[in-house]
């Protein structure tokens, strides 16, 4: 097997007596989608916050394209091509969407201690930010301001501006949260294309599209990975439908 | 709500340029009123009084340039007038009158103050921020005041304005009153290229989201403090204008009130947009200057005696006036203009 892109090494993390990540060790291979599913609360959000270099972990290491990050900062790990995105929508509000892609290259194309110059109008910014809202399927809104867009289109957003870092690694969290059925769609789709050029860690809650999209799939319950296999075997693993029995319907 | 609509309906350019009426209109004005003191019969005064405007133009937009684009609440902004006005006063003191010493002098002074006291500062959020800021302010106040070689509590009177190359120019009040309005069009300029740049986007954002832009990259604290260091540098360069504009330097240039009056200026003009800035200094000074002619006239129905009483005691409606305004007037007197019909 390939040396893994990111890999965790007994990650915790614990809010007072409570552990909500519990000793995570994971290993991402490189072009790999892998989704990380798991009842409410069980720590998944944490685990993305602690990837990113968000939230300081208590103990434990990331690994990513085989160098130790833990103790970069999240901005850092950015440049080192490991992206997320947020469960609660975070964009910049006053903003059209173009500029909140645009913001994201200009992050990695040469400094931004650039004083002159109108940056709303550099086409070697805009270009490729058009791609991005493109790809995520949101070119025909790419003026309007982010705050104005539908809830569903802030995801795709979202999703847009993560691309825009050209990241090796994307760590989406509940891309499709609050969608309706038609944007949901759009951005499964979109995740299907990108799929095998970029790793992806998805979390989410919609079986049918982490099923049908997931290379292998890691399950989390109260902080803990209880397993980790292809979408099949999962979906077949009596302790994983014991931990989700009462919680939702696995597909 | 009716904002966000009225921006989602017209196209991003044109928003930008029906606006750009007001700055010219308000540089003309200043262009123009030279020309209007001549006939005034005032000169002296009127000069005066728009050359101060024109100061603290320049010092209440560096404070926007953090302030409105950055949504950093500096609180001991009027440090920098001191540092540029105690800059030209201990340089001439010592001997060196030249401008042109002094300026650059009192810029690497407030930009090495800015740097430092910025470091810290941004170290912090909120409230600690401006709590942290008044503190350096203070500090600074108090360093003053204890320089008992430059006048200490009761400051000191320059000789003569400052030179420039030599020549003693800036003697004429028109002279130094074209070189003030210089000064206030380059720091313009300079904060408008600024704002719009990639580094302008980036303070702008991280004022929006600062969760976000770490997100993409970009480390928040960096263009910060740049912008720190730029806004201070402009205050200071005020600092030395109303150093030669009073002819006088004192630690009263840097009082936290001072400070107070900067954000004040700031809000009354509409935060986040530069020539606004310009207004609000404007609109503070002259109400300050003539509200109690105002009052005095706007009171003609009440007692010789209360109307005197009234224009005596103006701060009293001065201060609950401009709470007013800006609690009522939401974006500032720019938020007026920007929709003058629906309010
Ligand atoms: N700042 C915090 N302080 C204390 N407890 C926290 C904090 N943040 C999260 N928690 C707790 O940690 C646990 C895990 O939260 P997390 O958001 O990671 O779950 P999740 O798996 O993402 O849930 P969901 O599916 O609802 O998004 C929850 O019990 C939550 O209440
Ligand atoms: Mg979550």
């Amino acid at each position: 097997m390939a040396e893994p892109l990111l890999e965790l090494r007994n990650l915790r993390k614990a809010y007072g007596a409570l552990v909500v990540t519990d000793d995570v060790s994971l290993a991402v291979q490189p072009g790999e989608l892998h989704a990380i599913i798991g009842p409410n609360g069980a720590g998944k959000t944490t685990l993305i916050h602690q990837i990113s270099g968000t939230l300081r972990s208590d103990s434990g290491s990331v690994l990513f394209a085989g160098q130790d990050v833990t103790s970069l900062s999240m901005p850092q790990r950015v440049g080192r091509g490991l992206a997320r995105s947020f469960q609660i929508t975070s964009i910049l509000p006053g903003f059209s969407a173009l500029e909140n892609v645009a913001l994201a290259v200009q992050a990695r194309s040469g400094s931004s201690f650039r004083f002159f110059g109108n940056a709303s109008q550099e086409k070697a910014l805009n270009q490729p930010a058009m791609d991005c809202l493109q790809q995520a399927g949101l070119g025909a809104r790419a003026h309007i301001p982010s705050g104005l867009l539908s809830h569903g289109e802030k995801r795709q957003l979202e999703l847009a501006i993560g691309l825009a870092t050209e990241p090796k690694l994307l760590l989406l969290d509940e891309p499709l949260a609050g969608t309706g059925h038609d944007e949901s769609q759009r951005v499964v789709e979109t995740l299907r294309r990108l799929k095998g050029r970029l790793t992806i860690v998805l979390i989410e809650h919609d079986m049918e599209a982490v099923f049908s999209l997931a290379d292998r799939v890691s399950v989390l319950v109260y902080g803990r990975v209880i397993a980790t296999d292809t979408p099949g075997r999962i979906r077949a693993n009596p302790e994983v439908r014991a931990a989700y029995l009462g919680e939702e319907e696995m597909v | 709500m009716t904002e966000l609509a009225d921006t989602a309906s017209a196209p991003a350019p044109s928003l930008s340029t029906r606006f750009e009426v007001v700055p010219i209109v308000l540089f003309a004005a200043f262009a123009a009123a030279p020309l209007f003191a001549t006939y005034s019969g005032a000169e002296g005064y009127v000069l005066s009084l728009l050359t101060r405007v024109m100061i603290f133009g320049i010092a209440a937009m560096a404070l926007d340039l953090i302030l409105g684009y950055g949504a950093l609440v500096s609180f001991g902004h009027a440090a920098f007038l001191g540092i540029g006005g105690y800059a030209v006063g201990i340089l001439a003191t010592h001997g060196i009158e030249d401008a042109l010493i002094q300026i650059p002098v009192a810029l690497v002074a407030s930009a090495l103050f800015a740097l430092v006291t910025g470091a810290i500062s941004l170290r912090t959020k909120g409230v600690y921020f401006i709590m942290i800021t008044l503190a350096f302010g203070q500090m600074l106040y108090f360093l003053a005041t204890s320089l008992a070689a430059y006048g200490g509590d009761d400051g000191m009177t320059l000789s003569s304005r400052s030179l420039v190359a030599g020549s003693r120019i800036l003697k004429s009040d028109f002279a130094f009153y074209w070189m003030c309005l210089i000064c206030l069009l380059g720091a313009y300029a300079f904060s408008r290229s600024v704002v719009a740049s990639r580094f302008g986007r980036v303070l702008r954002g991280t004022r929006e989201n600062a969760i976000r832009m770490e997100a993409i990259g970009f480390q928040p604290f960096r263009f910060q403090l740049a912008a720190y260091v730029i806004s201070g540098m402009m205050a200071g360069l005020a600092g030395c204008l109303l150093a030669n504009q009073a002819e006088f330097v004192s630690p009263a240039f840097m009082t936290w009130q001072r400070s107070g009056e900067l954000i004040f200026m700031v809000v009354l003009g509409g935060l986040g947009s530069l020539h606004g800035a310009i207004i609000g200094a404007a609109a503070f000074l002259l109400l300050e200057e003539f509200l109690p002619e105002i009052l005095h006239g706007v009171s003609f129905f009440l007692a010789e005696e209360t109307r005197a009483h009234l224009a005596e005691n103006w701060k009293m409606v001065f201060g609950p006036l401009l709470i007013l305004i800006v609690l009522f007037v939401r974006g500032g007197i720019m938020g007026l203009l920007r929709r003058p019909r629906h309010g």
